[in-house]
């Protein structure tokens, strides 16, 4: 479905999630993070910056892996993004919510 | 002579040692099947030992009754594989050449990667049941406990058979009905999943069942610690579990020799082509069942579809030709929900698990993602049909090693 964040028109799945990363630009990464109570700060960016680079590489994204990242500790991750944070941090990234494999 | 070794003689790696014996040149290639233990565990038999259903003998047998007598059984630990000069180090010292290699090396828990996991209570009120001594030990504390909370919990994904901790809830759901204590316990299913399942239509299927069955579910719980003192675990956002018995699924990893060889991901899995099964690093090094990091399920299922891909792609390497045959992650599970009930899915890379019918469209007589009895006769026919047909390598009638789409209704 269509729907219209920071004035641009994208693809998104019933959860919100873009469906076509590259309609994905700053201003709709930050309206999202608004929209879950979040203003993202430089540290912010570093992790939406490591999430799409792993996206990109198609490397599925865990929760370990952010832990390992050199980027955050999964503490900080949760205190970045409070509720859910992979969930968060990929929806505000406009890249796939991760499935955790079957 | 040439010579072929596969390493791990588990579900993957017998069933790849009786296709090749009788599919190779046997006056090119020697065939070594490598593996430090002795005996063959059917290991989705430790989701019954727990609760008196199987016994010991009935899930163990002896490695060597499954390995053809024209290949040669290596008992011994591997230490590292030396992919740079074609060898295999083994712990003792010696070392074993070879020209092709099949890692089957499969995936095993590691408590040790959460704090606390194997802490004081482990064994006590802490239990796995993805081992045989975690499942035997749980089944001996089942036999007396009194009641209270009982927690089911998975550590990360991926582990091996992911619908496991759901159905140990629901036989335990109904163990305690049968026990006439079901009253006295609360059963909670914690997941670091959003959901009871990873696809839409298989997790609406499954909580159904959850509720149906009184058993309360807490997802996305990313566990930082078992806390052994207050006998809780507790999440990186501050959610905290009480339990009275906790039955974990700990972190799933490949084995250590993978990360000594230099060959794995940060789980120890081998970066592998999820359609030809070839290692992403290596050409004459291909992997197949838990060892690899495809994202099918971990499943004895798979492995035997693999088996069939990776059989036809050995054959293509060694002739030069290019690695034709591809592996569509099809998988087939059946997910017991007590009482003598089961539900069958059936999926791969691309489909999710849907309702229908299996395997003749429209016929059945198997039913999918809806529970019935026949599929519960079905789960324990697989027992009997893992040793006598998938590990010697024979086709199960009528299921291809490519998933098909009919008789299943997709939207
Ligand atoms: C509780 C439970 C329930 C399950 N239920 C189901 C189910 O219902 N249906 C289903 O399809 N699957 C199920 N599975 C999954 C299934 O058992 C596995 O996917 C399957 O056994 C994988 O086969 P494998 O050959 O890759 O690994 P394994 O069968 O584990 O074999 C690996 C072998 O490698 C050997 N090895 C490893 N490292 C070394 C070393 N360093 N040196 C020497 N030898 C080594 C091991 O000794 C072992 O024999 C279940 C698993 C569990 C734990």
């Amino acid at each position: 479905m269509e729907k219209i964040i920071a004035q641009k028109t994208v693809q998104v799945n019933e959860e919100g999630y873009l469906t076509n990363f590259a309609e994905w630009n700053k201003e709709i990464g930050e309206e999202i993070a608004k929209e879950n109570n979040i203003v993202l700060s430089p540290k912010h960016w570093e992790v939406i910056n490591y999430v799409q680079n792993e996206f990109k590489n198609e490397v599925p994204l865990t929760i370990r892996k952010i832990g390992k990242s050199g980027v955050v500790d999964i503490k900080e991750f949760y205190a970045l993004f409070p509720v859910g944070p992979l969930k968060t941090a990929t929806k505000i990234a406009g890249i796939p919510k991760p499935a955790g494999c079957i | 002579m040439k010579r072929l070794v596969i390493l791990g003689a588990g579900t993957a790696g017998t069933m790849m040692a009786n296709h090749l014996h009788h599919k190779l040149n046997r006056k090119e290639w020697t065939i070594d099947v490598v593996d430090e233990r002795t005996e063959h565990h059917y290991q989705p038999g430790y989701l019954f030992l727990p609760f008196d259903i199987y016994k010991p003998e009935d899930i163990i047998k002896s490695i060597k009754d499954f390995i053809p007598s024209d290949v040669n059984l290596i008992t011994k630990k591997i230490d590292r594989i030396v992919a740079a000069d074609n060898y295999i180090q083994m712990a003792g010292g010696d070392q074993l050449h070879y020209d092709l290699l099949i890692i089957a090396t499969g995936a095993k828990i590691a408590p040790e990667e959460t704090e606390g996991m194997n802490g004081a209570e482990w064994q006590h009120s802490v239990f796995d049941f993805y081992t045989f001594e975690g499942a035997l030990a749980l089944r001996n504390k089942l036999r007396d406990w009194q009641g209270g909370n009982l927690v089911i919990h998975i550590t990360e994904m991926p582990i091996k058979c992911p619908v496991a901790p759901l159905e140990f809830a629901f036989l335990a759901d109904s163990y305690f009905q049968h026990k006439k204590m079901r009253d006295k316990v609360n059963i909670t299913y914690v997941t670091p999943l959003s959901g009871a399942f990873t696809k839409p239509k298989s997790t609406a299927a499954l909580e159904h069942l959850l509720e149906e069955k009184n058993i309360s579910i807490e997802s996305d719980f990313a566990i930082s610690e078992v806390d052994n003192e207050n006998k809780t675990i507790v999440d990186y956002g501050g959610k905290v579990i009480p339990f009275d018995l906790l039955v974990t699924v700990p972190t799933n990893k490949g084995d250590e020799l993978i990360a000594r060889s230099g060959l794995g991901d940060d789980l120890n899995y081998v970066p592998t082509n999820k359609e030809t099964l070839q290692s992403k690093d290596h050409a004459n090094i291909f992997v197949i069942g838990d060892a690899t990091n495809v994202p099918a399920s971990k499943a004895g299922s798979v492995a035997h579809f693999e088996a069939d891909i990776l059989t036809e792609n050995i054959l293509h390497f060694i002739k030069s030709e290019s690695l034709s045959a591809t592996f569509d992650g099809h998988a087939n599970c059946f997910i017991e929900t007590g009482n003598s009930k089961a539900l069958l899915i059936d999926f791969n890379y691309t489909h999710e698990p849907v309702d229908g019918m299996f395997p003749f469209a429209g016929v059945g007589p198997l039913q999918l993602l809806k529970e019935s009895k026949m599929n519960h006769w079905g789960k324990l026919a697989f027992r009997w049909i893992y040793w006598n047909v998938l590990l010697k390598g024979t086709p199960i009638p009528f299921v291809s090693a490519n998933m098909s789409t009919a008789g299943k209704h997709f939207n």
